[in-house]
């Protein structure tokens, strides 16, 4: 099962993961992939990383919205850093005139001392930030981006990040942070949000993720797609897998196969080939019941494979044709 | 390449305190786990202090209960020449220790029961490293280890550790919550002229969006925190120096990835500007190659082989080798850009098991390959 009807429809696509599985990777793929055929998306990140910046190759991005990337058929990527004090002096200063004070508060770290008092305050202002750039409207009361994927943070975190009822409980009951706070749970908890989650075929990112499921289910939140990032191809002939995982290479037929070939290998070398082969096939099986377990999850799901030569820009565009032949859009 | 002995290092009497740091997901509590039953094993009497360990790793350390405080490990089949103890760290409980040790009943129950506490001690960010320091200075002042070995937080960057103790007491210092709680009092000291007007508003602004209640509960909580400890601030220096201090170690793990490299990287040039003394590097989970048969070799013979459709196993076996020569020629030219940028920083690679690590035996074949076996 692939990219589904309901998926094409959701117009903010947060997409977690646990660390190191390739998360921005896989967002700024997606970006690329939902923006190719002319449309214009929005790539947000919000843990302060640069992450962005980095993979395409630019200088730190700013506190606003750059175009960073064209997509195939006219579209377009743009891209924001979000910086929580940012966002709290942008927010304040919607209020309250705090005009140069602001700046000096700032540099006192007084701003970081307010988002960091109360807990969720951070989160509420960053997942604001999200919401003004998902409902934005142009002049004609278009939206102004067809679609905004948001680099979260990983598993781990996500649903206390996106449970913005929660982080309120804490906040003010009043004013305006509230009424702004109640458009962003409407959103995130609506069919115009998917939750999507990078795992890679081992274990415990396995199970991050089958966790993350859950605990999305429970807060009411809505699970998208599961992206299986780094797949290497299955090498053996299927019959020879379970034989070679347990250590039982024939390597009499291996060395004839190999003097077929012209190469003729002493002890050590075709020892150690075979020492290669059962790392291999112990790798598949355990890959094997890894995706059976990410099946549990009943969520749709795309691998992308493994890139040996690092991730690029032109690796992103690969990954992003991937995305798009299987059917995101 | 410098090569890091590992062996040398945790034999070494002067050794005490080993902390493993780096970004997420690169085996930081594995690598300790294995450091200490390796250093067991060789005769110390050890302890490890893990931070978040995943559940089979925990159990197979017979760690089954988060108590806060080591246990000895006691596996079958594990009879070490030293001993081996572990603990996970209970960063709400190490907090309410902390807390009850330092005041009289009255004034701990009083902190223990302020929602602003609360908070404080289970979901603020910096806490669980605050607390992780505060853990290894109780280890290294009850003095009953030989070594003591550090894994830690598991946070974005491996330079939180460092920084998130020093955030925690900067928000915890008094001086924003007492003039946030008590602006009057404070009005006409230099710092408000500063900023005049603009300070009022900030602090109606706060008020209104955190709760004037909440201002409230963190105000009497750091006033109480205040006046036992003289201040979060001078805790977090003593627990920092330690860290500086002669037999203190860190080894700095990553997984031959550039973005692990490059938390490596920034995590390396900090211990040195802060003259904390680095270990090495431990790059974790490589892939070297077993066959010394050069890749495009291979990869022309199994093309021969598929088009003559015979051998399928010795073409399978080609391609394999092809694709583990290409990964292993990436991991060693991403170790070799780190090299050159920290000529003077100790390397060791480590093999990557074919599969996840859950028991003692697993832990000490990553103990040999880290001494290089």
């Amino acid at each position: 099962m692939s990219w589904t009807e309901e998926l094409t429809r959701a117009r903010l696509h947060v997409v977690s993961g646990k660390g190191g599985t390739g998360k921005t990777t896989v967002a700024a793929a997606l970006a690329l992939a939902l923006a190719t055929g002319g449309r214009k998306v929005l790539l947000i990140e919000v843990e302060g990383r640069q992450g962005i910046a980095q993979l395409f190759d630019r200088p730190p991005l700013p506190y606003a919205e750059e175009r960073i990337a064209s997509a195939p058929g006219g579209g377009e990527v743009h891209a924001l850093a979000i910086d929580a004090e940012a966002a709290l002096l942008e927010y304040l200063a919607m209020f309250y005139n705090l005009g140069f004070a602001g700046r000096t508060l700032r540099k006192m770290g007084a701003v970081e001392f307010a988002t960091t008092l109360a807990p969720g305050l951070r989160d509420v202002l960053l997942t604001g930030k999200v919401k003004e750039c998902v409902n934005r409207t142009g002049p004609q009361g278009r939206h102004t981006y067809d679609a905004v994927v948001l680099d979260a943070p990983p598993t781990g975190r996500v649903v206390k990040f996106l449970d913005v009822t929660k982080a309120m409980a804490d906040l003010a009951k009043v004013g305006p942070i509230k009424g702004q706070s109640e458009g962003v749970v409407r959103l995130l908890h609506s069919g115009d949000t998917a939750v999507h989650l990078v795992a890679l075929l081992e274990e415990m990112p396995v199970r991050e993720t089958l966790d993350a499921v859950a605990e999305l289910d429970a807060a009411d939140l809505r699970p998208g797609a599961v992206l299986v990032n780094r797949v290497r191809p299955p090498r053996l002939p299927a019959r020879s897998v379970a034989a070679a995982a347990k250590g039982n290479v024939d390597d009499e037929r291996l060395r004839a196969g190999l003097r077929a070939a012209g190469i003729d290998l002493d002890e050590d070398t075709l020892h150690g080939l075979v020492d290669e082969t059962v790392e291999h096939a112990i790798r598949v099986r355990m890959e094997q019941s890894a995706k059976e377990k990410l099946a549990e999850s009943d969520l749709p799901s795309i691998e992308l494979p493994e890139l040996t030569d690092g991730v690029d820009v032109a690796a992103l565009y690969e990954l992003a044709e991937l995305l798009v032949a299987a059917g995101v859009r | 390449m410098n090569r890091l002995d590992i062996d040398p290092l945790i034999d070494d009497p002067a050794t005490r305190v080993l902390v493993c740091c780096g970004s997420g997901g690169v085996g930081k509590t594995t690598t300790a786990a294995a450091l200490a039953l390796r250093a067991a094993e060789r005769g110390r009497r050890t302890v490890v202090l893990t931070i978040d360990p995943a559940r089979r790793l925990a159990q197979s350390l017979g760690l089954r209960e988060l108590d806060n405080q080591p246990r000895e490990v006691k596996v079958e089949g594990f009879e070490p020449k030293g001993e081996l103890f572990a603990m996970m760290l209970d960063m709400r409980r190490t907090f309410d220790d902390m807390v009850l040790t330092h005041a009289g009943r009255d004034r701990a129950d009083q902190i223990l029961s302020n929602p602003f506490y609360q908070t404080i001690s289970s979901s603020f960010s910096g806490t669980q490293e605050y607390m992780a320091m505060e853990k290894l200075g109780q280890l290294v002042a009850q003095g009953e280890w030989d070594l003591i070995i550090v894994d830690t937080p598991p946070s974005r960057s491996a330079l939180d550790f460092l920084d998130a103790p020093q955030r925690l007491s900067t928000v915890l210092d008094g001086r924003f919550i007492r003039m946030l709680s008590a602006p009057a009092r404070a009005s006409g000291r230099g710092l408000l002229k500063l900023v005049g007007t603009g300070f009022n508003l900030f602090t109606k602004a706060v008020a209104t969006v955190v709760g004037g209640q909440l201002l409230h509960d963190a105000s009497t909580f750091v006033q109480a925190f205040d006046s036992m400890f003289g201040g979060f601030r001078e805790r977090a220096q003593r627990t920092y120096e330690l860290l500086r201090s002669p037999g203190t170690g860190f080894l700095v793990v990553a997984a031959a990835e550039p973005d692990a490299l490059r938390e490596a990287s920034y995590f390396v040039e900090r211990l040195s500007a802060e003259g904390m003394p680095l270990c090495g590097l431990v790059a974790n989970r490589t892939h070297p190659v077993l066959a010394a048969l050069p890749a495009p070799k291979a990869l022309a013979a199994a093309d021969d082989l598929e088009r003559a459709g015979d051998a399928p196993l010795a073409a399978a076996v080609l391609r394999l080798h092809a694709d583990r020569a290409a990964v292993a020629d990436r991991e060693k030219r991403l170790l070799a850009r780190f090299t050159r940028a920290h000529p003077g920083v100790a390397l060791v690679g480590v093999p990557a098991l074919p599969a996840d690590v859950h028991d003692i035996d697993g832990l000490r074949e990553i103990g040999s390959r880290l001494a290089g076996e």
